[in-house]
């Protein structure tokens, strides 16, 4: 199952902020579901769309060694409704990034409007889950390279953001290759 | 420097944001998980935006100290033995103990700390006017 909910990084501010796009498209299956005859974008998937903007934002900038799960909505608002054909532009911004998790805070804007806006708590899955995969390794590489985020970012010291030389990024089990 | 009132209002302000509840719940006595709802992940939220708005720094274990309660002297058939009650006064001078003392179950454990404790508890790390 593919469970991309954003399209591509716009920008990728490594540590800092990044901003995304969702084209929303009659193409969704799921929205022939949500609702018959009435087309609407889930908010809960608009939700995951910001989750996956900040959540690589966040793995990026601690080099891919934590497990980092959304672990909880602080505060989540939506002013209107996305139909198919509208573009939402998610922009994260970190507010703190520690040992055991990271906020963020987060808006979507359509046509230009605030359309939603909410706070993201993202937890670092501790010793506990040590060897356990979240992800395969080298899936969220891809996911980088697919939503070209290496094309757009930029890393702290200001020079094109680069992908990990060394090991890929996987959480942090990592003995390369196999699955 | 602020003052304890100032404290309160920070603190307020930051369980506010992080428990979706109204100001006026927020009262000193209320306890954090039986009346304003606390979850165990609640606890890192609240860490974070005590450490941002006071601009100090929380260990982890320092306002909640989790290890006692998988340490075997500690704690005995569910309950926290004289050596854990003792270890838990000396780690949460903040926190008024009395009343969990009577019959100290380890799963009354989580609704003891209240507001007034979480604001005692950062007087005790920033420098507080009178």
């Amino acid at each position: 199952m593919r469970w991309y909910w954003i399209d591509r990084f716009l920008e990728f501010e490594s540590g800092k902020r990044a901003k995304s796009v969702k084209n929303i498209t009659l193409a969704e299956d799921h929205l022939h579901d949500h609702f018959p005859g009435y087309p609407l974008m889930p908010n809960s998937l608009v939700i995951e769309g910001i989750a996956q903007t900040g959540g690589l934002l966040v793995c990026e900038s601690t080099g891919f060694t934590e497990k980092v799960v959304l672990a909880k909505l602080s505060k989540a608002r939506f002013y209107s409704d996305a139909c198919p054909g509208d573009s939402l532009i998610y922009t994260v911004v970190v507010d703190d990034i520690r040992k055991d998790g990271a906020m963020v805070t987060a808006t979507s804007h359509k046509n230009g409007e605030l359309h939603a806006e909410m706070n993201i708590f993202f937890a670092h899955l501790d010793d506990a889950y040590r060897d356990k995969h979240l992800f395969e390794p080298g899936d969220l590489l891809k996911m980088m390279r697919v939503l070209r985020a290496y094309e757009v970012g930029v890393g702290p010291d200001g020079a094109p953001l680069r992908e990990p030389q060394e090991n890929p990024p996987v959480a942090p089990t990592n003995s390369g290759g196999q699955s | 420097m602020p003052t304890k009132d100032e404290v309160f209002e920070k603190v307020q302000e930051a369980l506010v944001e992080a428990l979706g509840v109204d100001d006026d719940e927020v009262t000193p006595d209320a306890t954090l998980v039986g009346d304003l709802g606390a979850e165990s992940i609640d606890f890192l939220d609240i860490v974070f935006r005590l450490e941002k708005a006071f601009d100090i720094k929380i260990p982890r274990g320092e306002l909640f100290p989790e290890d006692v309660w998988t340490n075997a002297e500690y704690v005995q058939d569910g309950k926290v033995t004289e050596a854990g009650l003792e270890e838990l006064r000396r780690r949460m001078p903040f926190a008024n103990l009395d009343e969990f003392a009577k019959n100290p179950v380890v799963q009354e454990f989580g609704n003891l700390l209240t507001v007034a404790d979480m604001c005692r508890f950062v007087e005790g790390k920033v420098e507080v006017a009178d």
